[in-house]
């Protein structure tokens, strides 16, 4: 009886909910303040994953892509982790990579 | 020089209007000329929460039909000889007003006050937008909860694109004991969520529930209750002072919330 009181005075539900709240409160605010629509969203995500694909081989498991706000100015974050570099597309401009 | 301020909100039932009633008694305390205008036109309760809804004669409509002058409208605070208020009008819609009809209203006011403060309805719509036309600053109340702070930064890029360039906020409702334990947003995640500087810290306090009951506001107590003193140090803030925020959480820092806290590792 005493432990079950003990176990409610001390109840574990909710704990740290706050940070939770934080966390979340951080991603709605950075997507409010874009504008950005998520169809926006997935249409930018292809076409940069497109444009990089071109180059570099990446790992779509592994790839992330967010909305961050700091001091009232937006960033986005993309995490595309590269498996390897595509040797094809670097031959056709040895210039660039001579220079 | 004086300063017009719209109180305002994403959420509504946040504080808005305590906090301009309290806000405009404490301005009047320090001895500055006050008009409050409630600028919630068709659903009116600055009145109430002042105890003056019995002797609203003529409202701001009135003015603007010209069926009275501005200074019959005002409402004059018979504890506060220096604070006055301008009530909305109850029986008619939102619409009743426009922004340059807003405009004109605290355009009669402004040299016959130091303060004028404008309550502004909930939402961003019509009401939103007179209300903070004639501003120059804006106080923006929010709670911990998660949807106060969200829609608190979407109204804080609406006044940023009215172009209002003092903005500052008060963190209305806090509990200390729930953010000593983890479980609710702190002043500092909502300050570094929003990015506006802070005016004002208030707990949630059973005494503002009574104080809107009985149409008296806090800071108009003989000795200030903990949320009254809240209040003042605000006014005192406004008026430039450096007044250093009360610490809500020292008082929770009892011996059982410190085994509480340890034993659930926050």
């Amino acid at each position: 009886m005493i432990l079950e009181l003990i176990e409610r005075l001390f109840s574990r539900s909710g704990k740290n909910s706050g940070e939770d709240a934080r966390r979340r409160l951080k991603l709605v605010i950075a997507n409010d303040r874009s504008g950005l629509s998520p169809e926006m969203m997935e249409e930018m995500r292809r076409e940069i994953v497109e444009v990089v694909s071109r180059y570099v081989e990446i790992d779509p498991r592994e790839m992330e892509f967010s909305l961050e706000s700091d001091q009232r100015m937006t960033a986005l974050i993309a995490n595309l982790p590269v498996r390897r570099v595509k040797r094809t597309r670097a031959k056709s401009q040895p210039e660039a990579q001579e220079g | 020089m004086n300063r017009i301020i719209v109180v305002t909100s994403g959420k509504g039932g946040v504080g808005k209007t305590t906090t301009t009633a309290n806000l405009g008694a404490a301005l009047a305390r320090l001895g500055k000329k006050v008009v409050l205008i409630d600028a919630d036109f068709g659903l009116r309760n600055l009145d109430l929460l002042l105890g003056l809804e019995q002797r609203i004669v003529y409202t701001a409509i009135d003015v603007l039909a010209d069926e009275c002058t501005i200074d019959k409208a005002l409402v004059k605070d018979k504890r506060l000889p220096n604070l006055v208020l301008l009530p909305a009008a109850q029986n008619r819609s939102k619409d009743a007003i426009n922004a340059e009809q807003m405009q004109s209203l605290v355009g009669q006011l402004k040299d016959k006050f130091d303060y004028i403060i404008i309550d502004c309805p909930a939402g961003i719509e019509a009401g939103f937008r007179n209300a903070v036309a004639p501003a120059q600053e804006a106080i923006i109340v929010t709670t911990p909860e998660m949807s106060a702070v969200r829609d608190a930064d979407r109204v804080i890029g609406l006044l940023e694109a009215e172009d209002i360039g003092k903005i500052s906020l008060i963190v209305n409702r806090l509990r200390p004991e729930m953010v000593q334990l983890n479980q609710m947003i702190s002043v500092e995640d909502i300050l570094d969520l929003l990015a506006v500087p802070l005016i004002g810290i208030l707990p949630d306090d059973q005494k503002i529930i009574i104080s809107t009951n009985k149409g008296e506001p806090l800071v108009m107590e003989e000795k200030l209750s903990v949320p009254g003193l809240a209040f003042q140090n605000i006014a005192r803030r406004l008026e430039g002072q450096d007044i250093p925020f009360l610490d809500f959480m020292a008082a929770h820092n009892t011996l059982l919330n410190r085994i509480r806290r340890r034993l659930l590792g926050g």
